[in-house]
């Protein structure tokens, strides 16, 4: 295809994108080096009799003029960055020195928003990536082995959890475990203990909301994994099969080979989409007990007045964790382009 | 599997079993148990003393005489006013999907059939836009739509939706567009075709089964984002997932929870629907990137 005419059927793509997502992202990078303009501040001296006073007065029109004039606010470099609600460098420093021990050091930086937000979007990720997973893996395994005509209603059953909102399908869990729901009321008898809430303690709600994380994806390694199943080589397992191994011996050393070129997609876009973990926490009303750092920029920008400098910090570091992750990918892509260097 | 030649071991057999049917009912039963649910006042939906109540309804009984009762959508379409936000989603869905498409086919099409260095290079930068978590760009959109105005409307969030929606297209209707053979549109060329020309006529008619697939995942994109409308849209204009969120905080005080499921309800039907219909595209799209690798 020449130049000229790829041109022409790329524009407007290329235009939706550009306009939408790559101004956007140069404009929360500047939004997080400035911040709003301080009032500008008269300070005339009154005399009288008894002395002199200095008094101070909000001059409205200068500060009109300066917003108008650089609407962008008022520079502040690395300022945001290094505040309290981001990074926090001077109580993380503060804190280092007061440490009694590393754990208590890591329990003091739980009290530090961002901390906080990216120690249970991490723990999220690092947990429910591999469980979605084993699990995709386990449930593909059971399904290929029905008869044909439950397959597809198995299918179509699982695919559920995954299309449904996530914001429903957090919601329709979290009317489930309440106190009065039928789960929560459940374990309640179960546990015989009357008071037994999982939205009460952040480490049942941890656990809540990984479970959700779970039941959301492990139907995309499901469906992935099945179709891995279809195409595992006859000969492979039979001549594994008259060598003696072992069903389980079979799976691990033939099926799960097979796939793991699939295993490597899925574990992609689930670490992808986990880093960005945010509905459920709404959904769960879990945010006294668990923060992401979608959830923070969301916070950010919902109160009353928005605080867009704060969130498109945020933005900018959630933005340097996505790449981080990305890198191994990207480096591998790389590599596979350009075979000699 | 070829190891079903040889029957299984009645214990596994029944471990397979077991394990299938868990699943059925961890994956399936939270819906139907609350579609059903739906239909109960709240002390019986949720009701702690017994909770063969919220099978029976005794209490939805005592209220209205019968065992179901259809208060809750009463009260979440008609009072609360769900409806619109029943047409907001359609009309966002049906725009986002429709432009979407469209761009992208093109777009798509062009990455395919274009061997230079710089198609690698857009397919990469799509990449990493798809892995950006679209709340990023929010505080990004506000001030210039606020600016200009434009904040709050439909057409607003369908194109900030078709943005966002465009690399995970490109990427699927790429790899679509690349099974279909290069001779095709190069004979056509041959005959005496422009690249457009060859477009239209050889590949249109061959190329729905990949479009209803890529249709398919922005229709779920645009119909399942909460980030993006829940900010960009004012309250006349919301879609059906945000007025849900908002339905939690006013509903909840109000001893209302029963509007908010019949709304939840409600929103998870079409994609029931979808499912039902679509199950074959749909697993064909998921599994489409993955077989490239």
């Amino acid at each position: 295809m020449k130049h000229k005419t790829f041109f022409w059927f790329f524009l407007p793509t290329a235009l939706a994108m550009i306009l939408f997502i790559a101004l956007p992202l140069t404009s929360v990078v500047s939004q997080s080096f400035h911040a709003p303009h301080d009032e500008v501040l008269l300070v005339s001296e009154i005399c009288d009799p008894f002395g002199c006073e200095t008094e101070s007065t909000i001059d409205h029109q200068a500060t009109e003029q300066l917003k108008k004039d650089q609407p962008l606010g008022k520079w502040v470099g690395f300022e945001i960055y290094t505040d309290r609600n981001h990074l926090a460098f001077k109580e993380v420093a503060e804190f280092w020195e007061n440490r009694t021990s590393f754990t208590g050091f890591i329990s003091s930086l739980n009290n530090l928003q961002f901390y906080r937000a990216m120690g249970f979007t991490l723990t999220y990720v690092i947990v429910v990536t591999p469980l979605v997973i084993l699990f995709g893996l386990i449930i593909a395994l059971a399904v290929n082995s029905l008869h044909r005509h439950l397959k597809g209603l198995m299918v179509f059953f699982s695919l559920l959890p995954m299309i449904v909102t996530p914001l429903v399908g957090s919601l329709i869990l979290f009317w489930m475990i309440d106190a009065r729901g039928i789960v929560g009321s459940g374990l309640q008898e179960i546990f015989s203990d009357p008071n037994l809430s999982l939205k009460a303690s952040t480490g049942l709600t941890w656990v809540t909301l990984i479970v959700y994380g779970v039941w959301h994806s492990a139907p995309f390694a499901f469906i992935v994994f099945y179709a891995g199943l279809q195409t595992v080589p006859k000969e492979t397992l039979e001549s594994a099969m008259i060598d003696g191994a072992t069903r389980f011996q079979q799976v691990i050393h033939v099926v799960v080979p097979h796939l793991s070129p699939l295993v490597a997609f899925v574990a992609l876009i689930q670490l992808m989409d986990n880093f960005r973990v945010f509905e459920p926490i709404v959904g769960f009303s879990a945010s006294a007990h668990a923060t992401s750092l979608s959830w923070i920029i969301w916070n950010d920008i919902g109160q009353e007045i928005r605080l867009f400098s704060s969130a498109a910090t945020t933005s900018v570091l959630t933005i340097i964790g996505v790449v981080i992750l990305l890198m191994p990918v990207l480096i591998r892509t790389w590599r596979e382009f350009n075979p000699d260097k | 599997m070829t190891s079903n030649q040889i029957k299984r071991p009645l214990g596994l057999q029944l471990l397979i079993y077991g394990f299938v049917l868990l699943w059925l009912i961890v994956a399936a039963f939270p819906f139907f148990w609350t579609m059903w649910g739906s239909f109960k006042v709240e002390l019986d939906f949720f009701s702690k003393g017994d909770w063969k109540h919220a099978i029976s309804g005794i209490r939805t009984q005592a209220v209205y005489g019968e065992s179901f009762t259809g208060a809750g959508y009463e009260g979440a379409w008609i009072q609360e006013e769900f409806w619109r936000a029943f047409l907001n989603t359609a009309i966002v869905c049906f725009f986002t999907v429709l432009t979407s498409l469209t761009i992208a086919t093109l777009g798509g099409y062009a990455l395919s059939r274009s061997g230079f260095r710089y198609s690698f290079w857009l397919l990469i930068i799509a990449l990493v836009f798809r892995a950006l978590p679209p709340i990023t760009l929010v505080s990004g959109y506000l001030p210039p739509f606020y600016a200009w105005n434009v904040w709050g409307l439909l057409p607003t969030t369908i194109i900030v939706l078709v943005a966002i929606n465009q690399p995970f297209t490109l990427w699927m209707l790429h790899s679509f567009f690349q099974t279909i053979p290069k001779e095709l549109d190069e004979s056509a060329k041959v005959d005496g075709c422009t690249q457009f020309q060859a477009f239209k006529n050889v590949i249109i008619p061959v190329m729905w089964p990949g479009v209803i697939t890529a249709g398919l995942f922005s229709f779920l994109l645009a119909y399942n984002d909460f980030a993006v409308t829940a900010v960009l849209l004012n309250q006349d204009n919301q879609t059906m997932v945000p007025k849900i969120a908002s339905f939690m905080g006013t509903t909840q005080t109000e001893g209302n929870v029963m509007f908010a499921v019949a709304a939840v309800v409600s929103s998870i039907i079409p994609l029931f629907l979808l499912v039902l219909f679509f199950q074959r595209q749909l697993v064909s799209g998921l599994t489409a990137g993955a077989v490239k690798g």
